[in-house]
């Protein structure tokens, strides 16, 4: 399934969780703020949030500091 | 000919000097400032001179600062921030130099929420005094912020934001600066204020931590709502530590975006 992930195509598998493209990044799902079609996802509904093909996602990955 | 005293234009004889302007409008200021050099009773003025009175250790009241802070400003600009409402969630390096920011800049009404204290190791970057140690920095930071601008109404909130209390605390927030320390608590700020306001924007701080370029430190915006300042990477870890200069930058980055928001302006642009 093809994606765009902060601007860049992506390829994840074809029956993907918003989860498995965090997994697939290696990123923490405590340490992100995801927009999925400009819309926020809650970090609880990772694991049950299906992508879809097209889909545009904004993943924003935070380090500490401050 | 017109003299400008204190901000407003006042019409002086030709004749005028600094002690005798000082004599008809303000006789008990002690301190005479010309063109913004320290100035004698008897030195002549002359037309479109600015000439600051003031009397030491005296508050100016709400209109004589408001004058002040609008003859500094671009027209407009001084009452467009006036009337703002900015929240602000932690109030360590990023947090209590937004703050400082907003609050010279003249925003109107700031709400603060921290649950910490003022501890020695913060005084390498935070905005707080060694006598201040130990109180919590909201109030702490409150009484500053009185120092700098007595006129801007600053809710302070000790407390730890948590899921369940954001919303109601930045309810009535027009704009919310980030401000944590911890990634994950960064995340879930932005995430519950997001879910909630989805469009109101949010300024937040990412990647700030050690002494890289100062260059690397940018505004960009992540999001419909939101905008990130920082170099996006560098983590605060043992051996990278967090020091005033790039957290300052960063803070910064975060007070110039919330103005520029509240100017209609694109902050990454």
């Amino acid at each position: 399934m093809n994606l765009t992930v902060n601007g860049k195509p992506t390829e994840t598998a074809a029956t993907s969780t918003l989860q498995n493209l965090l997994d697939q990044l290696r990123l923490d799902c405590q340490q992100v703020v995801v927009e999925r079609n400009r819309a926020v996802v809650l970090r609880q509904r990772f694991a049950e949030e299906f992508l879809a093909e097209g889909d545009t996602l904004e993943i924003v990955h935070f380090v500490g500091g401050g | 000919m017109i003299v400008v005293v204190n901000e407003i234009g006042q019409e002086m004889p030709a004749d005028s000097t600094a002690g005798s302007v000082r004599d008809q409008l303000k006789p008990d200021a002690d301190v005479m400032i010309v063109n913004g050099f320290p100035a004698e009773p008897g030195q002549g003025l002359v037309e479109g001179d600015r000439l600051v009175l003031i009397r030491r250790g005296e508050v100016p009241d709400r209109e004589q600062l408001d004058a002040l802070l609008t003859a500094r400003h671009t027209p407009g600009v001084h009452e467009r921030v006036r009337r703002a409402t900015v929240g602000i969630a932690g109030a360590g390096g990023l947090g209590s130099a937004v703050a400082i920011a907003l609050a010279r800049t003249g925003v109107g009404r700031l709400i603060i929420a921290d649950f910490d204290l003022v501890e020695p190791s913060n005084l390498n970057r935070q905005q707080y005094f060694i006598d201040q140690l130990g109180q919590p920095k909201v109030y702490a930071l409150r009484d500053t912020l009185a120092r700098i601008n007595p006129h801007v109404h600053v809710a302070a909130c000790h407390l730890r934001l948590v899921p369940g209390n954001i919303a109601e605390i930045f309810g009535a927030v027009d704009i919310l600066a980030e401000a944590f320390d911890r990634a994950d608590q960064k995340a879930m700020l932005v995430e519950t204020f997001a879910a909630h306001y989805p469009d109101r924007p949010m300024v937040a701080g990412s990647g700030m931590a050690g002494y890289g370029a100062a260059n690397s430190i940018v505004t960009r915006q992540r999001g419909r709502k939101l905008f990130i300042c920082g170099d996006g990477s560098t983590a605060a870890a043992p051996g990278v530590g967090l020091m005033a200069p790039r957290v300052g930058i960063a803070a910064h980055h975060q007070a110039n975006a919330v103005l520029r928001l509240l100017l209609g302006e694109d902050p990454a642009g």
